[in-house]
Formats: C-alpha cells, sequence, structure tokens
C-alpha cells in the first residue's frame, strides 16, 4: 500500500514545473492572450522535446506509455501556470480515443504524429457532455454531419476527433471542418464550435463496446481537467499566501490577522484532499476499474466546486489588486470557471455519478 | 502508487474477518457506554473489558504497547493500524482501545518507569479509565493561562481550582490534569501535569448538561485535594510540554475517515428506505445532489487519509493532509448529519424517544455533537490558526501588551 507519486512522478512534474517556469511566466500568458493564441509555439516546442504530447501514446508508436496519474500531473502543472498550449483534447482525450476504438493500421498512422507534436487534433464531445445549442452528430459511416459546440483545443489542429450522438468515433481532416472559435472568460484555452457537413470522416470503429469506450475516454477528461484546475488553484492560494506575508496595513502584514489567515486556511483544508482525490481517480483509470467512472465524477465535480471557492477567496486575499488585471491573478480565475463548466457541469457529472449508484 | 497490499497485510486481514466473525458476538456494542458509575466495577470484569483482553490477546488492541506493560509489543505498522480501524469498521463492531489514547502514549513516553507500571496495564484492560482536567472556564483556546494552582505542602501537592467540559469525569478512575505549580514563571512554564484518582477528597465532579440533553461533560472543583508529588509526570513546570503531547495524541484521533464512510452509507440507507408524499427521498433530485456532494467530500478525506498513512509508514511528516483532518473531518460529519435530519424533514427533529422517531433521534444528536466536536479538542478557529501559521507560514497575531492595574 504506498498512497504517494513515485520518485519518477515526482521528477515529472518538477520538469514540467520547470520549463513552465522558464517559458510561461505571466508576460508570456498576458501577450498570448491579447494575441488570442492558445498554441504558444516555443512553449509547445518545448513541451514537445520533454514528450509530452506523447504522454499516454504507448511506446510502440513512439509515445511514452506513461498512464492517466502521470498526464494529470502534468495537467496540474499546465493549470498552474496557466499554460497556453493544447493538451487535454489533443494529447488525453484523442490518442486514447485512438488507443481504445483504433485500427492497428489508424493507430499506426495518428499516433507516432501525435507523439511527436508534429500535428495536434481537436476534441468535440458535445453531445455526451451536456449538449447545448447543438445540432447532433450523425454519420452515415464515411462522412459527419451536425453541429458540436465546445471542442476543445481546436486552435491549429490539424484533425479534429468527433463523436457522434450514437457513441461513434470519427476523425475529420482540418479542411473538412468549419470551425468557429468560441471566446470565453479563460483566454488559455481554445474552445469552439465544429460545423460538419457530409465532412469526409474516417471512422475509429475497432470496438465492440462504442459507448463503453466513449464514456472512458470522457472519464479521462475529467479526470484531466480535474487535475488542471488542482494546479490552477494551487497557484492562487500560493499566490495569496504570499501575498497576505507581505501586504501591510495598520502596520502589520495582513497574513496576521485572522480574518485573512482563515481565508487562508480554509483554501488549504479545502483544497489539499482534493489532491488525493485526483491522484486516487487518476490511479483507479488505469488500476482499478470498478472505482474509475466514479472517482471521476468526483473529482471533476470536486474540483469544480473547490477550485471556485479558491478561486474566489484567493481573489479576496489580494483585496482590490486581486480585482485588476495588473496582478493578473484572474487568468487562473477564469481557467477554473471554464474548467468547472467543460465535459460535465458539476451538477451534471453528479446526476451521472447517481445513475451509476442506482440512485436514479 | 500502488494499492494493493501485500501478502503478508492480505493474510492479516483475512485473520481478523475470520477473528470478527467468530467473536463479534461477544462485543459490548458498537458504541462505547462507559458504566453507570464507578461504584458498579467491583465485580469482575465487565464485557467490554473482557472484550479489550480478548482483542488484546490477539493482537487487535494496544498493539504497540510494550509486553512488560501489558500490551501486545508489536512494532508500530500503521497499515495494520489501519487495517484494524477498516475491518472494524466495515463490521461495525465496537474497536479496542489503548487504554486512553491521550494518557497512555504520554505515560509511555514521558513517565518514570514506576508510573508505566502503575498506570498503563490497568488503563490498557480497561480498570482504569481516565478524564482530561485541561480546560478552565477562564481557559479555553488560551490553555496555558490556566489557573487551577497546586501548591506543596509536605509530601503533596494541594490542588485548588476548576476544571470544566471534563468528558466523562462522572465515569473516569483517574484525572490527568494541568495545574499551575509556578505562578511567578511566564505562563507556559510554570504549569505542571498531575495524575490522580478521582476518589481523592477535596474533589466534587457536577454535571454539565449540553444541549443534547445529556451531560457527557462536567465541570470539576478541586477544594485542597491533596495528591502526593510523585504523581506528576515530567518535571515541575514542564506541564505544558507534555500536555502539547497528549493534545498531538487527541487530534490525530478526531475526524477518522471510516466513521464518515460508515455515516455516508447510512444516509444512503435513509433516503432509499424514507418515503415522502408516497416517493422515495432519493427520487428527489435536491436531495439527491446533496448526498453527492457529501460523496465527494467523503471520498477527498478518505483518500487524503491513504495519503497521510503512507507518509506515516514512510516515517515522513504527512504536513498539510495531517493539519487539516479535525477542522475537514468534524465539519464533514456534521454536514452529513444536518443532510440525514433534512432528508427526514419533520421526522428528523423527534427526540426525546417520541413517537415515529428514527433511529432512536440518532442524527439529531449526531448534529448536536458534532458541532460540540467543531468546538472541542481546539476549535475550528483554532485549527484555522494552526494551519496558517504552521502549514503555510503566515505569522503569528502580534501579542497585545497587558498592562497591569
Amino acid at each position: 500500500m504506498d498512497f504517494a507519486l513515485s520518485e519518477e512522478q515526482q521528477f515529472l512534474k518538477q520538469t514540467v514545473d520547470h520549463l513552465l517556469r522558464d517559458q510561461c511566466s505571466l508576460d508570456v500568458v498576458r501577450a498570448d492572450a491579447t494575441e488570442k493564441q492558445t498554441k504558444n509555439p516555443s512553449l509547445y516546442d518545448g513541451l514537445t522535446q520533454i514528450g509530452i504530447p506523447g504522454t499516454l501514446i504507448s511506446e510502440d508508436y513512439g509515445g511514452v506509455g506513461l498512464r492517466l496519474l502521470d498526464a494529470a500531473l502534468i495537467a496540474e502543472s499546465l493549470g498552474g501556470s496557466v499554460a497556453t498550449v493544447p493538451f487535454i483534447g489533443s494529447s488525453v482525450l484523442a490518442p486514447i480515443a485512438i488507443e481504445l476504438a483504433g485500427s492497428d493500421e489508424q493507430k499506426n498512422v495518428w499516433l507516432p504524429r501525435f507523439a511527436s507534436g508534429e500535428i495536434t487534433c481537436g476534441v468535440a464531445l458535445g453531445d455526451h457532455v451536456g449538449a447545448r445549442d447543438n445540432d447532433p452528430i450523425t454519420s452515415d459511416g464515411a462522412s459527419v454531419s451536425g453541429r458540436s459546440m465546445f471542442a476543445l483545443d481546436i486552435q491549429n489542429a490539424d484533425v479534429m476527433l468527433v463523436a457522434t450522438a450514437d457513441c461513434e468515433l470519427h476523425l475529420v481532416e482540418r479542411s473538412e471542418v468549419e470551425l468557429k472559435p468560441l471566446y470565453t472568460i479563460d483566454k488559455t484555452r481554445s474552445v469552439g464550435e465544429l460545423v460538419f457537413e457530409k465532412s469526409s470522416s474516417e471512422p475509429l470503429s475497432s470496438t465492440s463496446d462504442p459507448s463503453g469506450t466513449l464514456a472512458k475516454v470522457i472519464d479521462a477528461g475529467r479526470v484531466v481537467v480535474a487535475a488542471d484546475t488542482l494546479g490552477a488553484g494551487q497557484t492562487m492560494l500560493d499566490k495569496a499566501v504570499a501575498y497576505a506575508g507581505e501586504r501591510q496595513q495598520f502596520n502589520r502584514v495582513i497574513g496576521s490577522f485572522q480574518a485573512v489567515k482563515h481565508m487562508c486556511a480554509e483554501m488549504a483544508a479545502e483544497l489539499e484532499p482534493c489532491r488525493s482525490l485526483v491522484w486516487y481517480a487518476a490511479h483507479a483509470y488505469d488500476a482499478i476499474p470498478e472505482d474509475a467512472r466514479l472517482t471521476a465524477c468526483h473529482a471533476k465535480a470536486h474540483l469544480a466546486e473547490v477550485g471556485r471557492f479558491v478561486a474566489r477567496k484567493a481573489t479576496e486575499v489580494h483585496g482590490g489588486m486581486g480585482f485588476t488585471d495588473l496582478l493578473g491573478l484572474h487568468y487562473w480565475f477564469k481557467r477554473i470557471e471554464l474548467n468547472r463548466q467543460l465535459l460535465g457541469t458539476p451538477e451534471f457529472v453528479r446526476n451521472e455519478a447517481a445513475k451509476m449508484q442506482g440512485w436514479v | 502508487m500502488d494499492l494493493e497490499y501485500s501478502a503478508e497485510y492480505d493474510a492479516f486481514r483475512n485473520e481478523l474477518r475470520q477473528f470478527l466473525d467468530e467473536h463479534k458476538h461477544l462485543s459490548p456494542g458498537a458504541v462505547a457506554r462507559p458504566p453507570a458509575n464507578r461504584e458498579e466495577k467491583e465485580d469482575g470484569p465487565n464485557p467490554a473489558q473482557r472484550w479489550q483482553q480478548l482483542l488484546i490477546e490477539h493482537g487487535y488492541a494496544a498493539r504497540t504497547i510494550p509486553k512488560e506493560y501489558g500490551g501486545c509489543g508489536e512494532e508500530p505498522d500503521p497499515l495494520k493500524a489501519h487495517i484494524i480501524a477498516e475491518e472494524f469498521a466495515k463490521a461495525r463492531v465496537r474497536p479496542g482501545h489503548s487504554g486512553d489514547n491521550r494518557l497512555v502514549p504520554t505515560v509511555l513516553e514521558l513517565g518514570t518507569e514506576e508510573q508505566k507500571r502503575w498506570l498503563v496495564p490497568p488503563s490498557i484492560r480497561g480498570e482504569m479509565t481516565w478524564c482530561q482536567g485541561y480546560s478552565e472556564p477562564g481557559s479555553g483556546s488560551d490553555l496555558a493561562s490556566l489557573t487551577t494552582r497546586a501548591e506543596v505542602d509536605g509530601d503533596d501537592f494541594v490542588i485548588n481550582g476548576q476544571k470544566i467540559w471534563t468528558s466523562g469525569a462522572q465515569h473516569a478512575d483517574m484525572m490527568f490534569c494541568l495545574v499551575r505549580t509556578e505562578p511567578d514563571a511566564p505562563k507556559h512554564q510554570g504549569i505542571s501535569y498531575l495524575v490522580f484518582t478521582m476518589d481523592t477528597p477535596g474533589i466534587e465532579v457536577r454535571p454539565l448538561v449540553t444541549m443534547t440533553g445529556e451531560a457527557t461533560f462536567n465541570e470539576v472543583f478541586f477544594t485542597d485535594a491533596r495528591v502526593p508529588k510523585n504523581q506528576i509526570i515530567g518535571k515541575r513546570g514542564e506541564g505544558w510540554f507534555v500536555a502539547n503531547n497528549t493534545l498531538k495524541h487527541e487530534r490525530e484521533g478526531l475526524g477518522d475517515p471510516h466513521q464518515a464512510e460508515n455515516r455516508f452509507r447510512e444516509i444512503e440507507e435513509l433516503m432509499s428506505n424514507e418515503n415522502v408524499d408516497g416517493e422515495s427521498i432519493m427520487n428527489n433530485p435536491a436531495h439527491r445532489d446533496r448526498l453527492l456532494q457529501l460523496q465527494g467530500r467523503m471520498l477527498a478525506m478518505k483518500y487524503n487519509g491513504m495519503r497521510v498513512l503512507t507518509s506515516q509508514r514512510k516515517h515522513e511528516e504527512p504536513g498539510l493532509p495531517r493539519w487539516i483532518i479535525k477542522l475537514q473531518g468534524c465539519e464533514l460529519n456534521h454536514q452529513m448529519a444536518a443532510m440525514a435530519i433534512d432528508a427526514l424533514g419533520e421526522l428528523g427533529t423527534l427526540y426525546h424517544r417520541s413517537d415515529h422517531i428514527r433511529a432512536g433521534g440518532m442524527w439529531q444528536q449526531r448534529f448536536m455533537m458534532d458541532l460540540g466536536l467543531i468546538i472541542g479538542g481546539g476549535t475550528a478557529q483554532i485549527q484555522k490558526n494552526m494551519i496558517g501559521e504552521r502549514a503555510l507560514g503566515l505569522p503569528k497575531e502580534p501579542k497585545v501588551e497587558v498592562k497591569s492595574a
């Protein structure tokens, strides 16, 4: 029994953190946000050089062959730095979908290109995570039609993964899709609307259980979004504690006032158990199938709640400065708020958890 | 990350399960109930003491207490301790104890050889029970300001003053108590830690009825109560250090995640079985969503507990994950009791053995007791100070200068 990160995992996280500290400063994020850039070329190159896009892709296809917990640690780091690069869609959802549902030939064709960072993939699962303003995605086996909202990682993506309303998974070349970016509060990630009109597609049909496969893809995504929130929340807490330890009023640092100190303590008390929940859910995805879906839902929903709490309190600790653009705290706040709604709102996801426990 | 147990631990768990299957009918009920009063304990071991003895014989209680003091003498193994807690909780069988989980570790660590032999064996057999004399009417969170004094007179300390919030003082055989022995020393350095029998002349116990309607606490008054000088643990003036050792053990004991999981299962059953307007409460989406939110919190705390356990196994300081347990665990229990009451609606307010009462009014009782636990053993606010200062490194509140009159 060892509920802890391995040395390799700690090293992985440190490596990613180190790279992000160098290449993803707040100035970089701010410049990217201003230019509506969600795939910073040099940062993405840096991450590619240490193998990040291939984290979950097996070594047979040029990846690193790691597990979801490793991807969650990377997401935590990316969230912690509000990094302007694709990851959840392109490096988690898409490779998992191809590994689970692609033919050997499809794996051979696609996965090495994902692993090397040569191409990135947008992911549209809108019909299955709380469809809004949608035209359901349909397919005739060789093409797809319909509209999917809040597709992830679409900017500069070379190919799109789309789930039909019937749980089929298809790959569609970028040129076959009408892509309309959506501008959310969070300028660090790319989401958008994908419109398909008899867009020729490549079905990933080497699975006997399409709905189960899709559900597993979504489980992975939820854990990784939760991890992103964990990282973003931790940074907000760290910034709040640092600010409270420096800022002076009434001739005292404000962190010595219990009103402020207790806000920090409450954030830490709420956030720290979330780390264990994310770790467990990520580990369960690969190793404890009977707990995987339930804990993925709870990680997603609980991190959404705690993330919002931390984002709000950390902003408050910074007083008026927290509300300004100057400090840039809002980038984390907004990332957490987008994460909350992605891949199923907390209420939606908890309802799924109720169903799988036979409560509905 | 490896959540499998090695063969040794699987075997240990299987043996324990078998033991519980075979013996749980001997367990004196899941809820610890002290005997009604001290006089009743005269004729031989009571069922709780016999159960405790059986557990010690099988290595499921007082595990790490050395054999010479009546324990099992096992090496500390947090994982086995965890398995024991988990299996007893699952079987809903009353677990054993290690005497008093605050006093016994303190005596073993800081007591003299004579004190260990005197106090530890009967404590772990359940024949010597304890209450804690720390808080005073004027010294709650600021415990170190306590004023109950003990003056040396011949071979005795002579105690005068008052303690409050003394759980179980009406039943306990003994008290471990903080008294001021050096009134001129700075407040943290003038305290001593004494142990004495509750039969000592000059001690009066008055029950303190709480909002639950029960008197689980007491006030204890001392009027020239004489305690032999050798009944001090540690040296004169070092009682604060000794007491902090005790508090450390108490903090770790509160907010048990197994308890939260059991409680959660009880609410799940309640919501599935109770009807409102002819429909299961589980069918009400608002109640159901609250239940799920609590499940998320409960799981987070459960896995946090696994993380702390892993640190302890590796002899690492768990840090923040441990600092938050009391605050978050007590709050979670309280919220779960509130959820159960709300699921029951008006029925949830029934108490005092009323007709139609559910589970004997247990949820109201817990709802109130849990509030007591949020306040007791270091209030939630004191917990937040500790998290802020010790785990996050924020500065202490500046001391206010006291102007003498």
